[in-house]
């Protein structure tokens, strides 16, 4: 029998369709689920995140804003915000031009090894900064490898700003690095094969075909790199000595300020970070929301 | 530009990607490099354009060794399989960029740039489209891109990596066509590479065929189609049924098949019949088989069949010759040509 024949005898009644419509998306999660974990992820945020921030702040301002920027304009202070500063301005620079290179050497090129380069260039985000501080105090310390010789030869490494910049280094050299290998990796050599075949030297591919295509990673990795390179404490804080006004960077100096009990001073300077690293967020996003708009020719 | 190759060996680690190969295409041809992924065509095509460098072996383009030259240095438009266009530059600029980067010396100046790339973006039908970006354009639309981009260089050869792989069947066959004028308007010696043997046939002057790193047969269309030279070839270009059997005196028997076998050694070989070499059969002339499918293309008919062990044939003939032959009904089938090759054992 035909299926046609089925329905000729009796029409059946239309299916109702009344019942309200469970969601705008039939894979989508009920209203209370979604209320449900978003409450739990800004609950969450607020706790760990923006009280504390606030509290910084607060803390900062609690007797108003003279004694905070008081203790801003004091001299160790002015001179931790100094060291802070150069430390970052040596030492980003530096990740970023060897991120470069490790990038470009991982992702368009084929070589023993690779894996092991890649495992190493995380070593710093695995190793405690302590760790990267001590090593550096090993090997360069009074008691350590080269210590005699650096003495010998008047040279300060440790408890002096090239320690402090080491050890910045150490634990900020991945940023860069990490940012670019898997865009670069996705991207592939193709572009780069068809600038070479139409005759382009290595210098003008790298400029004209590969440098636009990662510069939007590269400032995002630069930037990632500097927040780091100010707010570095442990690797920092074991190279350098503690002193006062000369290798005293700006966590360290909060966590002394701290120590004297001079709360207001502690939170000021403190407060001072969270602004730069604000910042640097701020800069992030506008980074973000440039990419999308020019997104679509990058 | 004639180009030679000479016994070029390549290999990726233990892998040999290209085994032996010899290969001379003719100036001004458009040679279409056939074969199965993994064959080796596109090494031997990125082997030519000094993208990668052989083990053994030399490449000459017209008689000068550049076995070992520089990509850079050769002179050749390479179009990428997925375009490879720079994502970050117009349509013009992508297209200029060769002559862009030229030494001040050679590089021609600037309103001469321009009316080159308004020429060739004539020559691809793009006119007025080269301030767009590449992610504005379609598929079809990138590849004309990518084409005028390795043509702005004027180079000596063009090859293309599967050039219509990426793009949807009507766009495939239009573009095969415009690839086909495009080459007759600038005479530019063309290589390219596919695995879609309609393609290469219907496109390409000569065709060679690669199999597992090595060429199996170079030739026109037709004569590699009707005249394949090995079982490969035979197998790989154009539909054939294959029959498994044995060469006694002269003749290559399978089941009820016979064939004559005039100069094929006794012993296993396999035969390879066309579906269009297959014709409906007098009584008691051929061999009869039962029909499982007929399917009506035009005027073609396409009989499926099955012979009595069980050995499916598909015939191919002309619709007034199905003599009324019907589904599960018995036709008799005769073989007007096989082609022919011992089994190489091992």
């Amino acid at each position: 029998m035909s299926p046609m024949f089925i329905s000729a005898d009796k029409p059946r009644p239309a299916p109702e369709y009344t019942a309200a419509r469970p969601a705008a998306r039939p894979n989508e999660d009920p209203a209370w689920v979604k209320a449900l974990v978003l409450s739990a992820v800004v609950g969450f945020l607020v706790l760990v995140l923006i009280l504390p921030l606030a509290c910084v702040f607060a803390e900062a301002l609690k007797q108003g804003t003279g004694p905070a920027l008081e203790a801003i304009k004091d001299p160790d202070a002015i001179s931790a915000i100094k060291l802070t500063l150069l430390v970052a301005a040596i030492t980003v620079p530096f990740n970023a031009l060897f991120g470069l290179c490790a990038s470009w050497a991982v992702a368009k090129h084929q070589f023993p090894g690779k894996a092991f380069l890649i495992t190493l260039i995380d070593l710093p985000f695995s190793v405690s900064p302590v760790v990267a501080g001590l090593i550096y105090v090993l090997v360069f310390g009074a008691q350590g490898w080269f210590g005699p010789w650096l003495i010998e030869h008047g040279i300060k490494i440790v408890f002096a700003l090239p320690g402090i910049v080491l050890a910045t280094m150490f634990v900020t050299f991945p940023f860069v690095a990490r940012e670019l290998i898997p865009l670069m990796q996705e991207q592939g050599v193709d572009e780069e094969e068809a600038a070479t075949s139409m005759g382009a030297s290595g210098l003008v591919t790298f400029l004209r075909v590969t440098a636009p295509n990662i510069r939007w990673g590269l400032l995002y990795g630069v930037l990632l790199c500097n927040a780091r390179a100010m707010g570095e404490f442990g690797a920092v804080s074991v190279v350098s000595g503690h002193i006062r006004g000369l290798t005293d960077t700006m966590p360290l100096h909060v966590e002394i300020l701290y120590n004297e009990y001079n709360y207001v001073g502690a939170f000021a300077v403190a407060a001072l970070l969270c602004l730069l690293a604000i910042v640097t967020l701020v800069l992030k996003t506008a980074l973000e929301v440039g990419q999308s708009v020019h997104g679509r020719h990058v | 530009m004639t180009i030679t190759i000479r016994a070029v060996d390549k290999r990726f680690g233990r892998y040999p990607a290209l085994n032996n190969i010899g290969l001379e295409v003719r100036d001004g041809e458009l040679l279409a490099l056939l074969g199965p992924s993994g064959s080796g065509k596109t090494t031997l095509l990125r082997v030519i354009a000094g993208l990668e460098f052989p083990e053994a072996g030399q490449v000459l383009f017209g008689g000068q060794d550049v076995t070992y030259a520089h990509a850079a240095a050769r002179q050749v438009g390479f179009v990428f399989q997925q375009y490879a266009l720079f994502k970050h530059m117009t349509v013009a600029k992508n297209v200029a960029f060769g002559l862009d980067v030229r030494k001040a010396a050679d590089r021609p100046s600037k309103a001469d740039i321009a009316a080159r790339v308004a020429e060739l973006l004539k020559l691809v039908e793009l006119d007025g489209l080269g301030g767009r970006f590449p992610s504005q354009l379609s598929g079809g639309q990138r590849q004309r891109v990518a084409l005028a981009r390795a043509l702005a260089v004027s180079p000596q050869v063009l090859l293309l990596d599967e050039p219509f792989g990426a793009l949807d069947a009507t766009v495939r066959k239009s573009l095969r066509r415009e690839l086909r004028r495009i080459h007759d308007a600038t005479g530019v010696t063309t290589i390219f590479v596919t695995h879609d043997q309609e393609e290469a046939l219907e496109l390409a002057d000569r065709v060679a065929i690669l199999n597992k790193g090595q060429i199996e047969q170079v030739g026109a269309p037709q004569e590699v189609h009707d005249n394949p030279a090995s079982a490969f070839v035979c197998g790989f270009v154009g539909e054939a049924n294959r029959l498994v059997g044995e060469v006694t005196q002269g003749r290559f028997r399978s089941g009820a098949i016979q064939v004559p076998a005039p100069g094929v050694a006794p012993g296993a070989a396999s035969a390879y019949i066309r579906p269009y070499d297959i014709v409906a059969g007098a009584p008691g002339e051929g061999f009869e088989a039962t029909v499982r499918r007929i399917v009506l293309h035009g005027p073609v008919a396409r009989v499926e069949t099955v012979l009595d062990g069980g050995q499916p044939i598909e015939a191919s003939f002309a619709r007034e010759d199905l003599n009324g032959a019907v589904q599960g009904g018995r036709v008799t089938l005769k073989i007007k040509q096989a082609h022919l090759f011992p089994v190489v054992q091992g």
